[in-house]
């Protein structure tokens, strides 16, 4: 393990340490986000301070170590019902193309929810689209079931998407949109997508409990959320490799 | 994380909810209904008799002895700690981390972007690296995947890389394998007691050797690569006691279906399904990594099963690395208890498009199919050929529709040439399935398990219907989203192939 350790970056350690204690623009912001925009999949580890990890800004002020500033999501939503397995969400045959490469990525949207049966009639992405013009996207039970493969949140997240909002999710994929920060994944208390449909006006605001609050702007209804649970300290802290370096578990020390 | 784990303090009284299910089970109500009513009381009556105390360390637990599942055991040594209990958010070592072609790049990818260009790998002896998924293909990036695999292994200098150059003969490549959780168990990188993930949602296969295996994604897999650790959350275990002879048109592939019908897709969600029972002691190993493969397909977050005489025996051929296998407490917690009398079970599909779908094959025999398919890390491994090709042997006829086989490994397809089926007077697998008609075996890979690019063998191109070794049906899963789906045993899929339609193997088997 020290092997790989003394080839730990210090210019990215030192600015990914020194974002965490400042304030609310950086690593604050719980909703670790690494997006194509971002510096982080341009990643040059050996050059300059822009090589810090960018993260969504905060829409609320950070706060103290365990409540949670986040963000608010707004926009149309997507609903979908159960079982929404991974080759639903990104055909396996789209596995050929690699997340941690721009481009691939990029195409990767372009083709998130094309395996959903034709019961749906609107396209998650658009003929000829790169990105999908829906932001939320409402499912129903065991949402994201079948494979490990990260193609699943990455394309949701490469296509424009910011959140789900599901009854319930597979183990795997829960803890992928966790890891990569893509895509937001929370759950409902009720069965949502049977009241929603696609193309609704809908918000997701943070409450100070740790929960959420979805509201329906089309349907003119709310809905509580649940908090987020153990995954938070790991959002919280910006993704599972900030995490390590906090909990110490990556040694801060290193030499080049 | 969210989830409706439910977790349970080892110290209070074991919750148990014993089921026992025959062939009653069969009788009731519509299959496609019941997932969903099943799912509502099974989570219901699971009671968390205690919050999980997170900050408990070991030495504030009084003297009182606890006991611990395998699974809560290989995690408490793996994360160096004398007692876990499930809910326990912990950082684990790793023994082995296994990636194949579509994930490889993107795993090494996001290591390289966290730990530096010119990061090492934590053990280049620890990491597996299988191209398996896209081999024979001419799509450039599937070929390219293998390629940047090839490149990470030379500058990591990765001991195990089961690779492939030349795509037009796979014997000509000395290395190369296949089908990662087979290769994986040939290869005796599976050991009892050890921690292994992979990059693929199968790699809950490993666990038949009582270890904990279980599928991760690119980023989690980059964390490990850097560090040899894991954040994981330990899981609750559900018991699943198999007993009862197992009758000689069954198989674990019938088995499973029958687990997954009975508890749903997301009945395990987040759990260990722990298998054991008189059954599951008559097992092979390749007969009970077919029990294990399809625990992901019902949530499940890791399969095991106690190592035995078999385990040690398949195990011990196999590697020369020091183990030291786990077992359950007696008085360890479980959150579920299922009980099964295998000697009642009749051979079961899973028809379109879940994985619980389940349904008696004999009930099936109406519907018409238009394609056989053999293969994959659930069904393409050396004993299920054997099944299939002493099906085929008995019933002495030819197959009605295209039958594609697909070995798993090079090994399962050197064996499907050169070893004489029982019972057949000397003749191999390979001259049965010819004299049966069958598609020649071709190269071994996942092949359209997954569908994959377009120029894939066997893919699902048009909307048919398929009865297939395979481990999932969703739409779309092997190529055309109409396709129809019916996940059968090796028997099964061969009975079917004979007669053109959903068939029970007692048809040809006596």
């Amino acid at each position: 393990m020290a092997t790989s350790l003394q080839f730990l970056n210090p210019t990215l350690f030192r600015s990914l340490a020194s974002s965490n204690k400042n304030s609310s623009s950086l690593s604050s912001s719980p909703f670790f986000r690494l997006n194509s925009s971002s510096i982080a999949f341009n990643f040059k580890p050996l050059t300059s301070s822009s090589t810090k990890i960018i993260t969504r800004a905060a829409a609320s002020s950070s706060n103290s170590g365990d409540s949670q500033a986040r963000e608010t999501f707004h926009g149309l939503c997507y609903v979908v019902k159960d079982n929404i397995d991974t080759d639903q969400i990104i055909p396996a045959e789209y596995g050929t193309l690699v997340p941690s490469i721009p481009e691939d990525r990029e195409k990767l949207g372009s083709f998130a929810m094309i395996g959903l049966s034709s019961f749906y009639s609107d396209r998650f992405v658009e003929q000829g689209e790169m990105k999908s013009k829906y932001s939320v996207i409402i499912g129903g039970d065991n949402f994201g079931c079948g494979s490990s493969r990260e193609h699943a949140p990455v394309c949701l997240g490469a296509a424009g998407a910011k959140a789900v909002v599901a009854e319930s999710y597979a183990r795997i994929f829960f803890r992928n949109c966790v890891a990569t920060g893509e895509i937001f994944p929370l759950e409902s208390e009720v069965r949502i997508c049977d009241e929603c449909k696609t193309g609704d006006v809908v918000t997701i605001e943070p409450k100070e409990d740790g929960s959420s609050l979805l509201i329906n702007h089309t349907t003119r209804k709310e809905y509580k959320l649940k908090p987020i649970g153990d995954a938070g300290p790991v959002i919280d802290a910006g993704g599972i490799f900030a995490y390590a370096r906090k909990a110490g578990m990556i040694p801060s020390a290193s030499s080049a | 994380m969210a989830s409706s784990v439910i977790s349970s303090s080892p110290l209070v009284c074991k919750s148990s909810s014993k089921k026992d299910l025959g062939i009653s089970s069969f009788n009731k109500s519509s299959q496609i209904s019941i997932h969903r009513c099943q799912k509502k009381s099974i989570s219901r009556k699971i009671v968390s008799v205690m919050a999980p105390q997170k900050d408990r360390s070991p030495s504030t637990t009084g003297s009182v002895k606890t006991g611990m599942t395998m699974t809560e055991k290989i995690l408490a040594r793996a994360s160096e700690k004398s007692l876990v209990v499930p809910g326990d958010n912990i950082w684990v070592n790793v023994d082995v981390l296994m990636t194949h072609d579509v994930c490889g790049p993107g795993a090494f990818g996001i290591f390289q972007r966290e730990f530096g260009q010119k990061a090492k790998v934590w053990d280049p002896e620890k990491i597996v690296v299988i191209p398996d998924h896209y081999i024979f293909t001419a799509d450039k990036r599937a070929n390219r995947n293998v390629d940047i695999m090839r490149e990470h292994c030379r500058e990591q200098n990765i001991k195990y890389f089961y690779d492939i150059t030349d795509l037009g003969d796979f014997r000509a490549n000395p290395d190369y394998k296949g089908v990662c959780h087979v290769a994986l168990a040939q290869e005796g990188h599976c050991r009892p007691g050890e921690v292994l993930l992979g990059t693929d949602s199968h790699t809950c296969t490993a666990g038949a050797f009582g270890q904990f295996a279980t599928g991760i994604g690119n980023t989690d897999a980059g964390f490990v690569l850097g560090t040899g650790k894991i954040l994981l959350k330990v899981p609750p275990t559900m018991r699943f006691v198999l007993d009862g002879e197992m009758p000689s048109y069954l198989q674990a592939k019938d088995l499973i279906l029958q687990i997954i019908g009975e508890i749903s897709v997301a009945g395990a969600t987040y759990k260990t399904m722990e298998f054991s029972g008189t059954t599951v002691e008559s097992l092979s190993m390749e007969e009970r990594m077919t029990l294990c493969n399809m625990v992901v397909e019902a949530g499940g977050k890791n399969g095991v099963i106690p190592p035995d005489a078999t385990t040690l025996n398949y195990v011990e051929n196999r590697t020369s690395v020091p183990f030291e296998p786990v077992y359950s407490d007696g008085n360890a917690s479980f959150v579920a208890d299922y009980r099964f009398d295998v000697s009642k079970l009749e051979p079961v599909v899973a028809k379109p498009h879940s994985p619980d779908n389940r349904a008696l094959a004999r009930d099936c025999k109406d519907v018409k199919i238009d394609r056989v398919y053999i293969g994959s890390c659930t069904g393409g491994k050396t004993e299920d050929f054997m099944a299939a090709a002493k099906l085929f042997h008995a019933a002495g006829r030819k197959v009605k529709v295209p039958t594609f086989l697909v070995p798993a490994t090079q090994k399962v397809w050197m064996d499907v040439y050169a070893l004489p089926v029982p019972g057949s007077g000397g003749k191999t697998c390979a001259q049965i399935f010819e004299e049966a008609g069958c598609d020649t075996p071709t190269s071994p890979s996942c092949g359209a398990c997954l569908g994959g690019p377009a120029d894939t063998y066997a893919r699902l191109n048009e909307p048919q219907v398929c009865v297939s070794t395979t481990n999932r049906n969703f739409p779309g899963r092997m190529g055309h989203k109409e396709g129809q789906i019916y996940l059968a045993s090796p028997y099964t899929a061969a009975a079917s192939a004979l007669t053109g339609h959903v068939s029970d193997p007692r048809e040809f088997l006596q």
